[in-house]
């Protein structure tokens, strides 16, 4: 179940989009987040999918893959999917009972917000499927470089959020260990209430936050001993250029966010 | 000239006893010496002691007659002496094998043509190049620690500390790793101090030291430390089986040599079968 969570997991293949600048993929996936929520109908968000189709077919991802990302936040898009449809207060009432009334601007609500967190989620992760957190963290670093002039610690930031990013995989490993071990003791973590569920937790995330002072201590020794001492003097082995792959990314968000605002202009607004 | 040089050092842990006592110690330049010990013997904390990840109570620790006391030394001290530790996951700053190796040449501030060229130095000194661009958490556990060995390397340090870094390997990842260590030190020429349990492992070095307790109990090439093996027992330490085979042969009346390769006593013994049937 733990290794559903493909979020942070970078696939190593040689594509298009591997090879843009992580800073401008980062500012795109910005702008893209910011097209999906300037689409207010259908024609906009089909739109920023066929962005997304692109974009996925010149990564090289297996489409299952980016799809994948999708299943640890199933659960979230189907409650908020369901609540705003019983409880949306729209015009045209198909069914009503007690409290609960369906209307037809809540399906289309619904469905709505259900692609804008489809689209949300798949090229978030597909940002992180086509670059690795180090290059993400460069690229975040470079992005925030005005901060430095306010004292604000940019690099260790950085180096805090590709850390965090690297060990994502290593503790999920350690947490399903422990989770055996306890279920190999009489843990039970599938039945009871949400209390009794929630209880059983404690035994997995004490010895989990155990190890993880246990490996943060050990990896603050290997960097020391590695001659780390911050960002005085320190070199960049990546560094980031601008390509021709850039402009052609460039161009394809600057047209969608036209695209978008154009529809929805022209063709009105559905929500 | 002495790579590593302990005069009457002490460290305790903050939660009283001596984890070292009065330690003298040193280490030739090229040599390959290992420390054998069991659990809670000292033999990790020299190694954090060489370069000032702790600080010792007493005494005079030098690396390269730099002492490691004054705060200034620090830097080059570090860039001298690689430690490669035991969990090969806990080592690894960055998911890209070449990311990662480059953590340390960027530290210490190299141009970027130049990382470039450590790092393919390094990971042809490990023999893993194919494996530039991979992710670390694919790779086997011996190839993990090869990468944090490769790490250590583009460094270029002149001295290698092995902290247990075989302890968490199957056999063929610690074959792999003391191969590669090995080279390293016959190729290379890098000093290297080999902290370690398994035996085996401490016939590869020059000179074997053996710890009990904070202090230095037995010292010599490892061949007449196996010989010894009465009193290793009593250190905790215990032969690997074919030190007890080449025991119970000679207990038995055939003549063999204290050996731990197997293919010496395999000659001996075929000698004397042949022998014995003129």
């Amino acid at each position: 179940m733990l290794k559903d969570v493909s979020f942070g997991q970078y696939y190593p293949v040689d594509s298009f989009v591997h090879r843009m600048d992580p800073r401008l993929k980062l500012v795109f996936l910005i702008a893209y987040i910011v097209a999906i929520f300037l689409a207010k109908n259908f024609y906009g968000l089909g739109a920023c999918l066929l962005v997304l189709v692109l974009a996925v077919a010149f990564s090289r991802v297996p489409v299952r893959k980016v799809l994948r990302s999708m299943k640890g936040i199933l659960f979230l898009v189907v409650f908020t999917a369901v609540i705003n449809l019983f409880f949306y207060r729209g015009e045209e009432i198909l069914f009503s009972w007690k409290f609960i009334t369906i209307s037809k601007e809540g399906i289309i609500f619904s469905i709505f917000l259900v692609l804008r967190l489809f689209l949300l989620v798949m090229c978030s992760s597909l940002l992180t499927y086509t670059t690795t957190p180090v290059a993400l963290t460069d690229g975040l670093e470079s992005l925030l470089t005005p901060l430095k002039w306010i004292k604000f610690p940019v690099h260790e930031l950085a180096l805090i959020m590709s850390i965090a990013l690297r060990f994502i995989p290593i503790l999920m490993d350690e947490t399903e260990r422990i989770m055996n071990a306890q279920k190999a003791r009489g843990a039970n973590f599938e039945s009871g209430g949400l209390i009794k569920r929630a209880k059983a937790i404690i035994p997995v995330l004490i010895p989990l936050l155990l190890s993880a002072f246990r490996r943060a201590e050990e990896l603050g020794d290997a960097m020391d001993a590695r001659c780390y001492m911050g960002s005085k003097n320190r070199t960049k082995y990546k560094k980031l250029k601008f390509g021709w792959r850039d402009l052609i990314g460039f161009l394809l968000v600057a047209a969608l966010i036209t695209g978008v605002v154009l529809l929805r202009v022209y063709l009105g607004a559905t929500i | 000239m002495k790579a590593i040089e302990f005069r009457a050092v002490d460290f305790s842990y903050d939660n009283g006893g001596f984890a070292i006592k009065k330690l003298n110690f040193s280490v030739e330049e090229g040599e390959f010496v290992a420390v054998l010990g069991h659990n809670g013997s000292g033999k990790s904390t020299l190694a954090r002691l060489c370069n000032g990840l702790l600080e010792a109570d007493g005494g005079e620790i030098e690396i390269f007659s730099m002492p490691v006391s004054e705060k200034k030394n620090l830097y080059e001290i570090r860039k001298n002496v690689g430690i490669v530790f035991q969990n090969p996951d806990n080592q690894t700053v960055a998911s890209i094998v070449e990311d990662d190796i480059a953590f340390g040449a960027e530290n210490i501030g190299l141009s970027r043509e130049e990382i470039g060229e450590r790092i393919s130095f390094a990971l042809k000194a490990v023999g893993m190049e194919e494996f530039r661009h991979s992710t670390c958490t694919r790779l086997s556990g011996g190839q993990k620690q090869r990468i944090a060995i490769a790490g250590v390397l583009a460094i270029r340090p002149k001295i290698m500390i092995l902290d247990e870094s075989t302890a968490m390997l199957d056999p063929r990842g610690r074959k792999e790793v003391m191969d590669v260590v090995t080279r390293l030190n016959k190729e290379e020429g890098i000093t290297v101090l080999l902290i370690t349990h398994f035996m085996e492992e401490a016939l590869r070095a020059d000179r074997a030291v053996v710890m009990n307790r904070g202090e230095i109990v037995m010292q010599g090439t490892p061949q007449s430390i196996f010989a010894r093996h009465e009193e290793l027992e009593t250190y905790n330490l215990s032969l690997p089986r074919i030190g007890y085979i080449c025991n119970r042969l000679r207990d038995g009346g055939i003549p063999v040599h204290d050996t731990l390769d197997e293919e010496q006593l395999a000659e001996e013994i075929a000698q004397c079968v042949l022998r014995q049937s003129i």
